[in-house]
């Protein structure tokens, strides 16, 4: 083993990595698929592609994994009185704001951490319009503890604000922690690279760990233009039940991984994909996303002259909250079902992805 | 001829690795009231040796008694809750998931998305929420309750855990600069407080310890502590909150309570006691000649265990003094190290000049 999982996912989601400021998450990232890859680069955004080169001949056909990096965060807006007002980046329910931990990057600090909360001020300082129900989020402040003259010598208006809860394992085999979407996805790609490390595949296959997915599937759309892959398998969280879960899109947190089926996906991949499933007693949902699935699987559909792609879904309770949760399980099976089909892709596989 | 007398000792609060380490422990322990046994074991550990009696009585208060010398000395009680809010799980839904409800004031707008521990075994969990992409405009608009909440130990983790269980926030002590950032600071400060007032006892009076139990759900413990102690004067040391934020629109904020680096907060009324005024005279005259700085906590509603100290037996003239903290009552508060250095000094300074002509005045 090159790499552990568990200590490997502990150190991603302990590190920030907002969309548009990944690099401290890429960092992490690249240090992993150094060793599993013949060739690393960069996007012009900051997407981490990774190449490992198969067999065929040239000039060979690349299936690409895309597993976006980017983290749902907080952003300065304001300082008063040594307090900060934030607006957010990507889509945060602002219920689950009061009391949280998060780190401020402050730009003049050195270190640059400073660790911080977010707080509710009492009623007697709001107008009367922000209710006693949930305060919007332009009522809520960030607290670093420090002095009002320290703060306005640290911090500067856009420096970004991130989680800080810690990963903590939980029973069941289960992991909590922020921005497990999606680097349970990151892991899972890690998990196929590293099995085959010792596999003999014809197919090139690129890992990339997508920039600004949460603002509008940025480096899903502009990736695969770099890229240029035959075909693109997307791997993302997807919702467990659970409290708050309980219909009919949403599935056992350890039982089994998710395969879209939907718009986004071409349907001989699924069918490929799920026998492989079948060969390998991967236990497979099949998950309804009649037009869209929120994900870079989108963006990668429509890239260019348009690409094949197939989605992978593990799920996770509680989505964009610190807190969010997944059984390691459905990362391990997630990384097993790519590494299984990539083997057994044969060179002309294209030919059989047929509409019917 | 009489001996001379000593000159008293110096005492110089710091907050240094060790001290830090105590109120860690201090913070970081699982004591929600009625289940107060986790930190009730940390005050008598710490006090071993230290005092002439100490004992538990019927409802969990820790009593410890420490004797001064000479004559005519005032039996002073000083009181600090150890309790804090939390949550009793009531429910196993089976596969790790749990029912719970809270204990003492929690805002259920503070509960979602955070990290608890549960248990004696400081079981660790989490409360989710639905995410955001499943709620629509209308439900963000609502308060979740904790009857829609669930702590989450994870699959399996109905084995360890059950109902009746008590839970608190996962937090754990952080110096942030000048501040001390935590769970429990209230009244985990004024436990760490009254432990060094027993470890350093002025010899001047009988020092009458209580670590009572219960405060946050109705200061139980207090009351049944000051009938034992049958004390001439009361103390309750706590943390107070500070609602020193800026004004939405920018106004001056005259509701404050108290201010972070403001010093000890005296007080003259809350909801539940009007302060001896006589004490009251004696804490600001110390500061004053101590050079300590102080401030009022601003009359307003809440309470310490001074509300039922007050009323016990004949009656007891008391007064309260805490630290200011922000953000009481939820995952993280915040207190100022030098609010809380000051404060011990304060209640030191005055316990050591403290004689019996002080109840002789009259008001």
């Amino acid at each position: 083993m090159t790499f552990e999982l568990i200590p490997f996912l502990k150190d991603m989601l302990s590190a920030p990595g907002l969309s548009g400021y990944e690099r401290p998450i890429r960092d992490i990232i690249s240090r992993a698929w150094e060793p599993l890859s013949d060739e690393l680069s960069l996007s012009n955004l900051g997407s981490l592609l990774a190449l490992k080169r198969g067999e065929g001949p040239e000039p060979r056909p690349t299936v690409m994994i895309a597993v976006h990096m980017d983290a749902i965060g907080l952003m300065v807006t304001a300082i008063e009185d040594g307090f900060l007002r934030f607006t957010q980046v990507g889509g945060v329910d602002p219920r689950i704001l009061p009391g949280q931990p998060v780190i401020v990057h402050a730009s003049n600090s050195e270190p640059k951490d400073l660790p911080a909360l977010v707080v509710m001020p009492p009623a007697q300082l709001l107008p009367k319009e922000a209710g006693t129900g949930p305060l919007a989020q332009a009522y809520l402040l960030v607290d670093t503890g420090l002095r009002a003259k320290d703060v306005e010598k640290l911090v500067r208006v856009g420096d970004i604000i991130s989680f800080a809860s810690k990963p903590e394992e939980l029973a069941g085999d289960t992991i909590a922690g922020h921005t497990l979407d999606n680097r349970a996805s990151v892991a899972a790609a890690t998990v196929a690279l590293e099995m085959l490390q010792k596999r003999r595949h014809q197919w090139d296959v690129v890992a990339d760990a997508t920039v600004q997915e949460e603002v509008g599937v940025i480096g899903g759309l502009l990736d695969p233009i770099k890229i240029k892959p035959d075909l693109a398998i997307v791997v993302d969280v997807t919702f467990a039940t659970g409290p708050g879960g309980s219909g009919s899109t949403n599935f056992e947190l350890g039982g089994g991984i998710s395969m879209n089926w939907g718009a986004n996906v071409h349907p001989a991949l699924y069918k490929a994909l799920e026998e492989t499933a079948k060969d390998c007693e991967i236990p497979i949902y099949k998950e309804f996303s009649p037009s869209m699935s929120g994900t870079d699987a989108y963006g990668i559909q429509v890239a260019e002259e348009g690409i094949s792609v197939v989605e992978i879904g593990i799920p996770l309770r509680y989505m964009h909250t610190p807190v969010e949760q997944v059984a390691i399980k459905d990362i391990q099976r997630a990384g097993r079902l790519m590494a299984e089909f990539i083997t057994n892709l044969p060179l002309d596989f294209m030919n059989t992805v047929k509409w019917e | 001829m009489a001996k001379k007398m000593e000159a008293p000792k110096m005492f110089k609060p710091k907050m240094g690795k060790k001290e830090l380490e105590l109120l860690g422990k201090l913070t970081n322990a699982l004591a929600v009231s009625g289940d107060e046994q986790e930190i009730r074991q940390i005050v008598m550990d710490e006090l071993e040796g230290f005092a002439d009696e100490m004992r538990v009585d019927h409802l969990g208060n820790v009593l410890v008694t420490k004797l001064g010398k000479g004559k005519k000395r005032l039996r002073v009680m000083v009181a600090a809750h150890m309790d804090e809010v939390g949550f009793m799980l009531i429910k196993d839904e089976g596969k790790g998931i749990f029912e719970f409800r809270t204990v003492g004031g929690i805002d259920p707008r503070q509960l979602v998305g955070k990290q608890v521990i549960v248990g004696r075994d400081h079981v660790p969990g989490i409360i989710g929420a639905k995410a955001i992409h499943l709620t629509t405009p209308q439900e963000r608009k609502q308060v979740l309750p904790v009857t829609q909440l669930r702590i989450d130990l994870g699959p399996g983790g109905s084995t360890k855990a059950k109902p009746g269980d008590r839970a608190t926030f996962a937090t754990e002590l952080q110096v942030l600069g000048p501040t001390l950032c935590a769970k429990a600071l209230d009244n985990r400060l004024g436990v760490y407080n009254l432990i060094q007032l027993v470890k350093n006892a002025p010899e001047n009076i009988d020092l009458l310890a209580a670590f009572t139990v219960q405060e946050e759900v109705g200061l139980r413990g207090a009351k049944v502590a000051a009938f034992s102690f049958n004390p001439d004067i009361g103390i309750a040391i706590d943390s107070t909150p500070a609602f020193d934020l800026p004004d939405y629109h920018g106004e001056e904020n005259t509701q404050y309570r108290t201010h972070l680096d403001g010093g000890p907060a005296i007080y003259v009324m809350d909801g539940a006691t009007i302060a001896d005024r006589r004490l009251v005279d004696w804490l600001v005259d110390t500061a004053k000649a101590e050079n300590i700085p102080w401030q009022f906590r601003q009359p307003a509603p809440g309470g310490t265990d001074a509300g039922a100290i007050h009323r016990v037996r004949e009656g007891v003239p008391s007064v309260s003094v805490s630290v200011p903290g922000r953000y009481a009552h939820s995952a993280a508060g915040m207190a100022r190290i030098d609010d809380e250095l000051n404060t011990l000094k304060l209640l030191h300074a005055a316990l050591a000049r403290l004689d019996e002509k002080i109840l002789l005045r009259q008001e």
